[in-house]
C-alpha cells in the first residue's frame, strides 16, 4: 500500500490487507526523491545566479556600454543586439511559420504526400542540432547567398560575411517548427462549426481564415513567437559564426553589422574573459539578465498556452 | 494597401542601402593573447579620431589569419607568424603575400598554482611535460602528483607559437585540456593545484610565472620588460599585424599610431612589451 | 472544400478575381509550408556539399580523408602535419551521452512517474514550474553554471585529478535534457486511459503495482520517444560540453578524463578555418555526421510517437 498521495476511488476500490508494501513504499519514494532532486538542482542553479548577479544589475549595468576591457561597465549593446537579432527573426519567421500551419489546417489535403512531407520536416527540423544550424548559416546564408548577392552587386565582401540578418535568418529556421506546432494547436481550438458556419454563409477560405481563424487564434501565434524569442535570445551555437561579436565600439545598424548579444557574451566572459576575477560579477550579472528574460518570456507563453488550453477544454 | 507596399519599398530599400551609406569601419580580428590590446589601442585611438570606427574581436590568430583570407577583416592580429601554405592561401585569393607588421613584444609564460613548490624548467622539459612523457611533478622537483595540463584551442596563436617553438613541431599529449582563451587557461590553472598553463604574460594573474632556462646550465628567466626586450627569455615572441596590403588611409594612421610612442607606451600599461 | 458559394446572380468578374485570388493566397500559404521542406533540405544539401570534397576531392584527401580518420589516434588538425583522428571525438561524444542519459532518464521517468501517479496536486504545481523552468535555461546558462559550480563540487567530492571532465559535461547534459524527457514521458503517462488504472486499481492492485505493471507500459511508446528525443538533445548539443568538459582528445573509458565531443570541435575550430580547406570539410563532415545521428534518433522517436498514437486509439 503506497502512502503518498492515492488518487481518490470509492474504498471499494483499494487494495485489501494492511501488510505494509515495502517495495510499493520504497518506490514511491524513489520516484518522489527524484522528483524533488529535480526542483532542488533547479533552486541551486536559480539560486546561486541571483545571489552573486543580483548585486551586479542596476541600471547603469543595463544602460551602459563595457568600459575597460569588459571589466566594468554595462552590457547594453548586448541587449540591444540580442533585441534587433529576435525581432528580424520573428519578422522573418512568423509570416511563414503562421502561413505553413494555416495551409496544414485548413487547405492541406490530410493524407497527401506533400502534407506529409511538411510534416515530417518540421519534426525533424526540430531536431537538428544548433551547431549544425551554425554550419547552415555559415554554408548557406554566408558562402552561398552572401557570396552571390556580393558578386551581383559588384562588392567586395559586404554581405557575404557574419552578418545580423544571416544570424536572425538561421534563427529563424531554428525556430520554424515552434511556431508552427504552436499555431496549428490553436488554430485547432477554433471550434470547428463556427469554421463551417463561415464557409456555408459563403466566405471563401482565406475570409475565414482572415476574419475568423487568425483573430481567435492569436494567443496561440503569439505563444509561438514568444518561445522562438526565448529559444532565440538564448541560443548561441547558431549565431558563434553567423555574427556575434564579442566587443563592438558600436550598436548594428545596418543588417550586415555584427552585433554583441546575451548569450554569446556570457559565453566569451565565461571562457575568455581578460580577468576572470574582476568580469565574474559582470559574468553572473548578465547571466542574470539573460535568464530573467528568457524566463520572463516563458511565463508569458505559458499563461497564453494555459488560456487556450482553457478555452479547448471550455468548449468540452 | 497602395500606402503600405509604399513604406515596405522605403524600408527595403534604407536597408539595402544601409550597409552602403554607414562609414567604412577597420576590422581587427585574430589573437585573443592581442585583443585587450587591441581594444585599448582601438579605443584610445577612437577617442582622439572621432568619426573612425575600429572593431576588434578576438577566437585566435588561426581565425584573424583565416579571416584575412577570407577577406572578413582588415586587419590580422596574430600571437604567431603566417604559415607558408597560409601566405599561399592568401596569394590564391588576393595576389599578395601579406603584409607583416611588428607591434608590439611578449613573453610566452608557463603557470603554475601558487602552491606550487617548483620555480623553474628548462624549455626541454616544458616540452616533455607538454609532449605527455613527463607525466607527474615528482620527476621535475615536484610534489607526488598526475601534472594535469592546460593548453589553448589550434585556432590560438599561442598553440602554433608553443607547438613550433617549445614542442620543435611534434604533437601535443592527447591530455592537454583546450581551453578558448588565455584567460581561461590562467584561471584553470588558479584553480588547480597541480595545473600548468601557458600563455601571454600579461594575464598572469592568480598564478605564479615559472623561471624557464635555456638550458640545463642556464639561469632561470622570469618574463619581465628586460628580459623579454633583450631576449635573454628564452620564450620570448613578437606579436604581429597582418594585412593584405600595405596600410593606406584609414588603416595607416591606426597602424602608424599603434607603433608610435603613444600606442608603444599603451602596450606597456597592457602589460606588453615594447618593440625597443 | 468549394471556394466561394457567392449567389448566383453576382457578376462573373468578382466571382473570378475572387478566385484568382483565392488560389494566389493558396499558393504563397502553401509556399510557406513548402519553406519547412525547403530549409531541412538545404541544410542536408549545403551541410553535405561542403562535406563532400572528404570524399570527392583528391587535393583535399591528401589532409583528410575518411581513412585518414581512423588511421590516427589524434585529433590534432593544427601542425605541420595535420591529423584528424575521430576516434577520440567519438568515444569522447559517446562518454558524455552516455553519463549524460544515466543521469537524467531514470531521474525523468521515475519523476514523470511520480508526477501521474502519486503526487498531490500541490506537489505538482510546484513540479510543473521546475521543470519549465529548467526547460527555459539555455544551454549556455548551463554551461556556464558547470563550469563555474558544478565542476569545483564534483572535483571535491570525487578528488578527481580533471576538473572539466566527461563526468561535469555528462551531469549538465543530462540536467539540460531533463526537461525534454520529463516532459513526453509525462504527457504519455497522463494519456493513458483513466479506466486502466481504475481497473487495475479496481483489482485489488496498489497505486505503484498499477504504476509499474499498467500505466509505464501503456505509455511506454511515449515514455521511449521522450528518451530518444532527449538522446537526440544530448548528442547535438554544443554549449554545455564546450564549456564544461575539458575539450581534450582523450580517448578512455574513463569519466574522469576530460572529453572533446565533435559538436565542441565544430564550435571551437569553425571560427579558424580557410574556407574550402581540408580543416573546413572535415568540420562540415563532422556536422553531416551529427545530422545524420539526430535525424535518424528522431525519426525513430517520431515512430514511436505514432505507435503511440494508434495503440492508444486502438487499445
Amino acid at each position: 500500500m503506497s502512502a503518498v498521495g492515492l488518487p481518490a476511488l470509492p474504498s471499494a476500490a483499494m487494495p485489501r490487507g494492511r501488510r505494509l508494501d515495502w517495495s510499493g513504499a520504497g518506490f514511491t519514494l524513489l520516484s518522489g526523491l527524484a522528483a524533488a532532486l529535480i526542483v532542488l538542482m533547479v533552486v541551486v542553479i536559480l539560486g546561486d545566479v541571483l545571489l552573486n548577479g543580483w548585486a551586479t544589475v542596476t541600471w547603469e549595468f543595463l544602460a551602459g556600454a563595457p568600459r575597460e576591457g569588459m571589466t566594468k561597465g554595462g552590457i547594453f549593446p548586448a541587449i540591444y543586439g540580442t533585441l534587433l537579432l529576435v525581432v528580424l527573426m520573428v519578422v522573418a519567421l512568423v509570416p511563414f511559420g503562421v502561413g505553413a500551419a494555416v495551409w496544414l489546417h485548413l487547405y492541406a489535403r490530410q493524407d497527401s504526400w506533400f502534407t506529409k512531407s511538411v510534416r515530417f520536416a518540421v519534426h525533424n527540423l526540430a531536431g537538428v542540432p544548433s551547431i549544425v544550424f551554425g554550419l547552415f548559416g555559415l554554408g548557406f546564408f554566408i558562402q552561398f547567398i552572401g557570396r552571390e548577392m556580393d558578386r551581383a552587386m559588384g562588392l567586395d565582401v559586404v554581405w557575404g560575411q557574419p552578418a545580423l540578418m544571416w544570424a536572425s535568418l538561421t534563427l529563424a529556421l531554428l525556430n520554424l517548427p515552434v511556431v508552427i506546432v504552436t499555431t496549428e494547436e490553436s488554430l485547432r481550438t477554433v471550434a470547428r462549426d463556427q469554421r463551417e458556419a463561415s464557409l456555408a454563409l459563403g466566405a471563401t477560405r482565406w475570409q475565414t481564415v482572415r476574419h475568423l481563424l487568425l483573430p481567435q487564434a492569436l494567443p496561440g501565434i503569439l505563444t509561438g513567437a514568444i518561445l522562438a524569442v526565448a529559444r532565440g535570445a538564448g541560443e548561441v551555437a547558431p549565431i558563434l559564426f553567423t555574427g556575434a561579436a564579442y566587443f563592438l565600439p558600436f550598436l548594428p545598424k545596418a543588417p550586415t553589422d555584427q552585433f554583441m548579444e546575451l548569450g554569446y557574451h556570457v559565453f566569451v566572459l565565461a571562457t575568455q574573459s581578460p580577468d576572470v576575477d574582476a568580469t565574474r560579477p559582470l559574468l553572473y550579472g548578465t547571466v542574470l539578465v539573460l535568464l530573467a528574460l528568457t524566463f520572463l518570456l516563458n511565463l508569458t507563453a505559458i499563461l497564453l498556452r494555459s488560456r487556450l488550453r482553457a478555452r479547448l477544454l471550455g468548449r468540452g | 494597401m497602395k500606402r503600405n507596399a509604399i513604406i515596405l519599398t522605403l524600408c527595403a530599400a534604407t536597408l539595402a542601402a544601409a550597409p552602403v551609406l554607414a562609414g567604412k569601419a577597420i576590422t581587427v580580428k585574430g589573437s585573443d593573447t592581442m585583443v585587450i590590446l587591441g581594444q585599448r589601442w582601438a579605443e584610445k585611438f577612437m577617442n582622439a579620431n572621432s568619426g573612425q570606427v575600429i572593431m576588434v574581436t578576438g577566437g585566435g590568430s588561426g581565425t584573424g589569419i583565416a579571416a584575412l583570407i577570407n577577406g572578413t577583416t582588415d586587419i590580422c592580429q596574430s600571437s604567431r607568424s603566417m604559415k607558408e601554405d597560409e601566405k599561399l592561401k592568401l596569394r590564391d585569393r588576393y595576389q599578395t603575400m601579406g603584409i607583416e607588421i611588428p607591434v608590439a613584444k611578449d613573453g610566452l609564460a608557463v603557470y603554475v598554482h601558487t602552491s606550487n613548490p617548483v620555480k623553474e624548467l628548462t624549455v626541454a622539459q616544458l616540452g616533455e611535460i607538454y609532449l605527455g612523457n613527463i607525466t607527474n611533478w615528482k620527476q621535475i622537483g615536484g610534489p607526488d602528483a598526475t601534472i594535469i595540463l592546460y593548453g589553448r584551442e589550434n585556432s590560438s596563436g599561442t598553440y602554433g607559437f608553443f607547438k613550433e617553438h617549445v614542442l620543435k613541431n611534434k604533437d601535443f599529449s592527447a591530455r592537454v585540456q583546450t581551453l578558448p582563451g588565455t584567460a581561461a587557461v590562467v584561471n584553470a590553472v588558479a584553480k588547480d593545484p597541480n595545473g600548468i598553463g601557458y600563455g601571454g604574460a600579461a594575464y598572469a594573474k592568480g598564478v605564479r610565472d615559472l623561471g624557464m632556462k635555456k638550458a640545463a646550465d642556464s639561469p632561470a628567466v622570469l618574463p619581465v620588460a628586460a628580459t623579454v626586450k633583450d631576449g635573454s627569455y628564452p620564450l620570448s615572441r613578437p606579436l604581429f599585424f597582418y594585412l593584405r596590403k600595405s596600410p593606406s588611409g584609414d588603416t595607416k594612421k591606426f597602424v602608424d599610431w599603434v607603433l608610435s610612442a603613444e600606442g608603444q607606451k599603451l602596450a606597456v600599461e597592457v602589460g606588453y612589451f615594447p618593440l625597443n | 472544400m468549394s471556394r466561394s458559394l457567392t449567389a448566383p446572380d453576382s457578376p462573373t468578374s468578382v466571382r473570378a478575381r475572387q478566385r484568382v485570388r483565392e488560389l494566389f493566397i493558396e499558393w504563397a500559404l502553401r509556399a510557406c509550408a513548402f519553406s519547412a521542406v525547403a530549409g531541412l533540405v538545404l541544410i542536408v544539401v549545403f551541410v553535405f556539399k561542403e562535406a563532400w570534397p572528404i570524399l570527392s576531392d583528391p587535393e583535399i584527401q591528401k589532409e583528410a580523408s575518411l581513412a585518414g580518420f581512423f588511421a590516427t589516434p589524434l585529433w590534432q588538425p593544427v601542425g605541420e602535419v595535420p591529423k584528424y583522428g575521430l576516434v577520440p571525438l567519438l568515444t569522447g561524444t559517446v562518454k558524455v551521452v552516455l553519463i549524460a542519459m544515466l543521469f537524467a532518464v531514470p531521474l525523468s521517468v521515475l519523476a514523470a512517474v511520480y508526477s501521474s501517479e502519486f503526487a498531490p496536486p500541490r506537489v505538482r504545481e510546484v513540479l510543473k514550474p521546475a521543470i519549465e523552468m529548467l526547460a527555459g535555461i539555455p544551454s549556455v546558462v548551463m554551461g556556464f553554471f558547470a563550469l563555474m559550480v558544478l565542476a569545483s563540487w564534483l572535483q571535491s567530492v570525487t578528488h578527481s585529478p580533471m576538473r572539466l571532465n566527461a563526468l561535469t559535461a555528462g551531469i549538465a547534459l543530462g540536467l539540460g535534457i531533463i526537461p525534454t524527457i520529463f516532459t513526453v514521458a509525462e504527457d504519455a503517462l497522463r494519456a493513458v486511459p483513466k479506466s486502466f488504472r481504475e481497473a487495475s486499481l479496481g483489482l485489488g492492485a496498489s497505486a505503484w503495482q498499477t504504476a509499474w505493471h499498467v500505466s509505464l507500459p501503456a505509455a511506454s511508446a511515449g515514455v521511449g520517444a521522450g528518451v530518444l528525443l532527449g538522446l537526440g538533445r544530448a548528442v547535438g548539443e554544443t554549449m554545455i560540453v564546450l564549456m564544461a568538459s575539458g575539450n581534450a582528445a582523450i580517448t578512455s573509458a574513463d569519466p574522469f578524463d576530460s572529453v572533446r565531443t565533435l559538436s565542441a570541435s565544430i564550435a571551437a575550430e569553425l571560427a579558424e578555418v580557410v574556407v574550402g580547406s581540408a580543416h573546413y570539410s572535415t568540420l562540415f563532415f563532422l556536422g553531416a555526421l551529427l545530422f545524420t545521428v539526430t535525424f535518424l534518433i528522431n525519426v525513430a522517436a517520431g515512430a514511436f510517437v505514432e505507435r503511440l498514437r494508434k495503440r492508444l486509439a486502438g487499445a
